[in-house]
């Protein structure tokens, strides 16, 4: 992320909050064109604001890093900010900003996104803006040597001094010892030293290429045009050769990662992660399900028992990342009333899952999961930009259309589907447990 | 927005209920789109404001109740916030669980918070289930009985996720700094309170607070997306014909004197980047020199890339991930703060660079350029604030509390486009003190050097 701005650190854990759309019942005018170099376009007219959203996806992530460059795709992002041969560095935010609009971008493990937002008579500026630094950006040795001081204090701000978030870090670090998911997206601080001008070009000239991204504007545009303004922009740039993907399977895991870390904080906290296939396996709708039978709401299994009724946690919740292009993990989250200890707060999620197996959700609950389902996605398609993510992440998983072979498959799951995929999953040989005990360092006062 | 017609509902089973709905359009930037707004206050004092609009079948409900931190005690700081987090735990007919798993099974949203000047209740839900969202919303707001053990379990929670927040350099420094700026005013405290004054808290606090407070002539209702006037209509002659008016005293802000002179305040802590917030004493949201401030503002640190800030402190020095400026303006009072977050080394330099640049601003002229593009900005961007039916909501009810008027949109543009170089070196001069400064470091202390 390049801007510290509402969304935040959120864009890695994106996934399991995103809900989808069920075409079948709110049904959005997608019109979808490839462009002769490779250039996927997908358009949806919405004509409730006057505004528009320009979206462009590359299909390149922390995944795509090479050894001991981790960090690479996103400083390579921020860079994106810093001036192509037309413009120059955060000139390319100002435009957009005089013309009212907004920008930003976010890389995950998986794709860096770059957006707009504009008035929708001035969505042509984005469009002209995006073509240019996808052919024209200039790396300039000075700029470079800034930025990556710029990440250092990202880095800096997110995880080195948030107790929880350097916990997180370490789980997933330890839960995978092949899959490049292991690596955080902002990179290890000594690798974000290491990368050079060389292998932000290098990584550049490789993956922003025309055949290797996707467009998605929604908003109150005529498609016709729309399209007419991107053929002229874009057209022009080659198609170039993208290398083959990492073929890295992250070997079964034959027993528990436990991991320790003892830093100033003033809460304990616990983190249980489990491998889990990713969607659009058999198995990620019960999955999916699960996560908000769990923790959807107040009603949830884990609000209700660790912080309602057992009083020991003050946050407790699950996530499963599951729209991911490799299998990932499902985790829970749960962080201590101050004078309760990690053990409690442990035990006590080994109990919801215990019970789980046991007994399975009850018919109810089923329903009121897939109610929350589909309500929100129909209120998130109240935004422009939640409903092009969406469009975005499921053209990354292979296509959009799979949105509808998602919401059917969460209306089939069945109590024993949840079940089962707790017992095969959530088990002792598959977890890395993380526990965050607090220590205070006391520094000598000046 | 135009004033386009007078509807005089006056259906014939009508209660109380003498709907006078004065129609506005807000007219966002192309006058093709309009945004349909109605205005009433209803015999028992609730103003309700309407907007119409179909293109999802989805409701979005915002109320403002104009009580917040500024009606507590000071011994009781927190009761607003307590009063606000406990509506949804219990009411004469239903538990915390019954309304939980009601409001999630609908897939509904429904959460309320207290805040500065006024406490929010927010509403969000499908049109099929719109009636049993409006029964528990309103069963909520009228009829909470706070029980005994929910409040415990409430100060509990409240209590451990502030013990949780002091992790957080940022909250530190926040803390510290509001504490500074606003002294003796409520405005100074937490919305949470501190676990002092929450165990001070009783049950009999909460059922005053909320008897004198939840009335509907202290309250605005706004309502926004795929609902009819009729509908609407219905639905509040079902749930608060009962809701009786109730005189309120008279209220005048709150006197106090605010600190207008230096102070350092430094915390320690073992974390790798200092925490900073530099500023001093604002504005209230209404002062005419809002607007002014507002585009002075962007141009020295509100503007992200665009600010002067970002352009030295982040673009030029690569000192900072995020360092911005902003004005908080509240309806008695208000502050001004920058605030970065820089490795504990090299603090002092980006200290330094904030003063220059507030001083740069209070004694040359803002460019033409930055000028002009800081009000392209501010006015084009108006309609991305009502580019969704939540947003619509809670502007509409932002616009009543602070009398800004169902025309707001027109003068927003007039104000910002008004604003002139010389304004801005006036307000610079009058709001911003480069001098007398509040300044709170959250760092590792042993790594930074002493300020001047």
């Amino acid at each position: 992320m390049r801007k510290n701005n509402r969304i935040k650190i959120a864009i890695y854990s994106f996934f399991i909050l995103l809900l989808l759309i069920p075409v079948t019942i709110y049904a959005a005018d997608v019109k979808e064109y490839f462009l002769s170099n490779g250039l996927k376009v997908i358009i949806i007219e919405e004509h409730k604001a006057p505004i528009a959203t320009f979206q462009i996806w590359y299909k390149v992530g922390a995944v795509d890093e090479p050894m001991g460059k981790s960090g690479l795709s996103h400083l390579l992002e921020h860079m994106m900010f810093k001036g192509t041969k037309n413009y120059g560095p955060s000139e390319l935010s100002r435009i957009i900003q005089k013309n009212g609009g907004t920008d930003n971008a976010h890389t995950t493990k998986d794709y860096t996104t770059y957006f707009e937002i504009l008035p929708s008579d001035r969505i042509n500026i984005a469009i002209k803006l995006e073509a240019d630094r996808m052919k024209n950006l200039l790396l300039d040795p000075k700029e470079v040597a800034s930025e990556r001081n710029v990440v250092m204090e990202e880095r800096r701000l997110r995880y080195e001094d948030d107790p929880q978030n350097s916990l997180f870090e370490d789980v997933v670090a330890a839960a995978f010892k092949v899959h490049p998911y292991q690596k955080p997206v902002i990179g290890w601080m000594s690798d974000i030293q290491s990368i050079d001008l060389n292998d932000l070009s290098n990584h550049y000239k490789t993956y922003y290429s025309p055949n290797n991204a996707v467009i998605i504007i929604v908003g109150d545009i005529k498609p016709d045009e729309i399209l007419k303004q991107i053929k002229s922009e874009f057209e022009n740039i080659p198609h170039t050769e993208i290398p083959g993907r990492i073929k890295s399977i992250e070997p079964e895991q034959k027993g528990e990662r436990r991991i320790i870390l003892k830093r100033e904080a003033e809460v304990p906290a616990v983190m249980l992660a489990y491998h889990v296939p990713n969607f659009p396996h058999e198995d990620s709708y019960a999955l999916d399900i699960l996560s908000v039978i769990l923790s959807g709401g107040k009603s949830s299994r884990l609000y209700q028992s660790m912080i309602y009724e057992k009083k020991i946690a003050i946050d407790a919740s699950a996530d499963y990342i599951g729209f991911s292009r490799f299998p990932h993990l499902f985790y829970f989250f749960a962080v201590a009333v101050p004078d309760k200890t990690p053990d409690e707060i442990e035990k006590a999620l080994y109990e919801e899952i215990e019970k789980i197996k046991k007994e399975g959700p009850s018919e109810n609950e089923l329903q009121k999961a897939k109610n929350q389902i589909e309500a929100s996605f129909i209120m998130e398609q109240d935004s422009i930009y939640m409903q092009a993510m969406k469009y975005g992440l499921f053209e990354i998983l292979g296509d959009w259309k799979l949105i509808d072979k998602y919401l059917e498959g969460i209306r089939k799951v069945s109590s024993e589907d949840i079940t089962r995929v707790v017992k095969n999953y959530f088990i002792e040989e598959n977890r890395t447990t993380g526990i965050l005990i607090p220590a205070k360092k006391v520094n000598s006062k000046k | 927005m135009k004033f386009k017609k007078l509807i005089n509902y006056s259906k014939k089973n009508s209660i109380f209920i003498l709907l006078i709905f004065f129609a506005f359009y807000l007219l966002l930037l192309a006058d093709a789109f309009a945004i349909n707004v109605n205005r009433t206050v209803l015999p028992n004092g609730l103003t309700v404001l309407h907007s119409e609009n179909h293109n999802l079948p989805i409701v979005m409900v915002t109320m403002i109740i104009k009580s917040g931190q500024t009606r507590e005690p000071d011994d009781k700081a927190g009761l607003a916030n307590l009063t606000a987090g406990l509506l949804n735990e219990g009411t004469k007919t239903r538990t915390s669980k019954d309304i939980s798993e009601t409001i999630d099974f609908i897939g509904a949203s429904l959460n309320a918070s207290a805040g500065n000047d006024y406490i929010t209740v927010a509403l969000s839900v499908l049109k099929k289930d719109l009636n049993k969202g409006f029964e528990i919303f309103w069963d909520i707001v009228l009829n909470p009985i706070f029980p005994q053990h929910e409040i415990e379990r409430k100060k509990q929670l409240i209590k451990g996720s502030l013990k949780q927040r002091e992790e957080d350099p940022s909250f530190l420094a926040e803390k510290a700094f509001i504490k500074e700026v606003f002294g003796e005013h409520p405005y100074s405290r937490l919305i949470e309170g501190s676990e002092e004054t929450i165990d001070k808290i009783s049950r009999d606090d909460i059922l005053k607070f909320h008897s004198d407070n939840f009335l509907p002539n202290n309250s605005i209702l706004s309502i926004a997306g795929d609902i009819t006037q009729d509908e609407l209509i219905v639905l509040l002659e079902k749930y608060i014909s009962e809701w009786k008016k109730v005189e309120l005293p008279e209220r005048k802000p709150l006197k106090f004197e605010p600190y207008k002179n230096k102070k350092i305040v430094r915390i320690d802590k073992d974390i790798t980047q200092a925490n900073i917030i530099l500023g001093n004493y604002g504005i209230s949201r209404d002062n005419p020199d809002y607007y002014a401030v507002t585009v002075m503002n962007y141009i020295l640190g509100g503007g992200g890339f665009a600010s002067r800030l970002m352009n030295s402190i982040r673009d030029e020095k690569g000192l900072a991930y995020d360092v911005h400026s902003y004005f908080a303006a509240y309806k008695e009072a208000g502050y001004f703060q920058s605030e970065l977050q820089t490795k504990n080394e090299t603090a002092n330099v980006a200290i330094d660079e904030i003063i220059r640049q507030i001083i740069k601003i209070r004694t040359e002229k803002v460019t033409e350029k930055e000028l002009s593009e800081a009000k392209s900005y501010l006015t084009g961007s108006f309609p991305r604030r009502l580019d969704t039916t939540r947003k619509i909501a809670d502007f509409l009810a932002a616009i009543e509390f602070f009398n800004l008027g169902l025309d707001y949109d027109k003068k927003y543009t007039d104000y910002i486009n008004s604003v002139t170089e010389d304004d801005i070196l006036r307000v610079a001069n009058k709001y911003l003190d480069p001098e007398n400064y509040i300044l709170v470091i959250i760092a590792n202390q042993s790594k930074i050097s002493i300020p001047q």
